[in-house]
């Protein structure tokens, strides 16, 4: 049914397939780093090769209540419900940014427990559905 | 099936087919929109903004879509040498491209009011826009080389190694953190979209696959016209 020469093609490009997905595998893999776009508070806090002078961004949750609008700057928690950081930021917020909502900050790290942010993006989650739903499911909640 | 596919028949097939198709594409398209823009409901957090999704989804689908098929004809091409398989990974390749760079441009649209930027370089963006470059790759080569054979060949490479790029760009958002969100409809889980926009968001899916299908058959019926009298040519 195939030919000799089909099926040598057959193995010839099945070979370079397997190889070609190792190679982007192993790209990817040692890339990591550089392909995240950001670090959950617990992937700061675990992280040892920290510097304190280089851009990085940490994304989660912004913590319920924890807002605080200073005169000259805005101070919130993120936290990804197992540890938090303090981040601090001057400059206008995106629509979308509020408590209990994600959020994505670009900064400096100023310690492990404070991060001084440059750019303050806002993170919407895979739900879809009206207001009024929203609403329902918030009161069955309590 | 497959007879169906092959040039001769296609040419009176795709006729008759196309006028039907176009007619139920334009309803579909026009219920859908009908849906999006006005009878559906704005989101909890997104408001207004949601809407673009129901360009944006099907636009990606369509893009990731058209590519996969591209890279299977292609790697089929290859193993087993069947004439027509060229043809049909050539003719997606406009309507796939042009998708692809309609959910960049209307992600972009879309991130700037929800995230506060127009663009990130995030694991999913950045996959799509490498996506958007390997179909003007494969698109270049069918233009500026010659030769039938190295087209082919080349063409079905690029088709190939960029095949590797789906599963990245679908899985992106699981395997990185990413700013894009995950999935919200999974083979394996209960969407997260409520149903009152999965409905005009799945009317608008079937709507931009059939106009696909659409460009498709013509660009197909084209290709198969020119392959032909370029063969008849060469005999001359």
């Amino acid at each position: 049914m195939l030919s000799k020469k089909t099926r040598t093609r057959i193995i010839l490009i099945s070979f370079l397939l397997v190889v070609s997905i190792l190679v982007v595998f192993v790209v990817l893999k040692s890339l990591e780093e550089n392909v995240v776009y950001f670090f959950s508070p617990t992937e700061l806090y675990n992280k040892e090769d920290i510097s304190f002078n280089k851009k990085i961004r940490v994304g989660g949750l912004v913590k319920d209540g924890s807002i605080i609008n200073n005169q000259t700057s805005i101070n919130f928690i993120v936290t990804d419900l197992n540890n938090e950081i303090i981040v601090s930021y001057k400059g206008s917020l995106p629509n979308l940014f509020s408590e209990g909502k994600g959020v994505v900050a670009e900064g400096k790290l100023k310690d492990k427990k404070y991060f001084i942010a440059d750019k303050i993006l806002a993170k919407h989650d895979e739900n879809y559905m009206p207001p009024e739903v929203n609403k329902i499911l918030k009161k069955t909640k309590e | 099936m497959f007879k169906n596919f092959f040039p001769n028949k296609i040419l009176s097939f795709s006729n008759k087919l196309l006028s039907f198709l176009i007619i139920l594409m334009l309803l579909i398209v026009f219920v859908g929109l009908i849906y999006a823009l006005f009878l559906s409901p704005p989101d909890f957090t997104q408001g207004d903004s949601v809407r673009i999704m129901y360009v944006h989804v099907p636009a990606s689908f369509i893009a990731l879509g058209c590519f996969g098929f591209m890279g299977i004809a292609s790697i089929c091409t290859l193993i087993f040498k069947i004439k027509v398989l060229p043809l049909m990974a050539k003719s997606l390749a406009p309507v796939g491209s042009v998708f692809a760079l309609i959910s960049i441009v209307t992600g972009s649209l879309w991130g700037k009011p929800t995230w506060g930027t127009w663009w990130v370089w995030d694991a999913r963006l950045t996959s799509m826009l490498i996506l958007f470059i390997f179909y003007i790759a494969y698109i270049s080569v069918w233009k500026f080389v010659d030769n039938y054979e190295k087209a082919n060949k080349v063409s079905s490479i690029i088709a190939i190694i960029g095949s590797l790029n789906l599963p990245v760009i679908k899985y992106s958002v699981d395997w990185w953190n990413t700013l894009h969100q995950t999935s919200s409809i999974t083979l394996t889980s209960v969407p997260t979209i409520h149903y009152t926009m999965l409905i005009p968001l799945i009317i608008m899916l079937i709507g931009t696959i059939l106009y696909t299908l659409i460009i498709f058959l013509m660009r197909y019926k084209t290709e198969i016209m020119k392959f032909k009298l370029d063969k008849r040519n060469k005999e001359n």
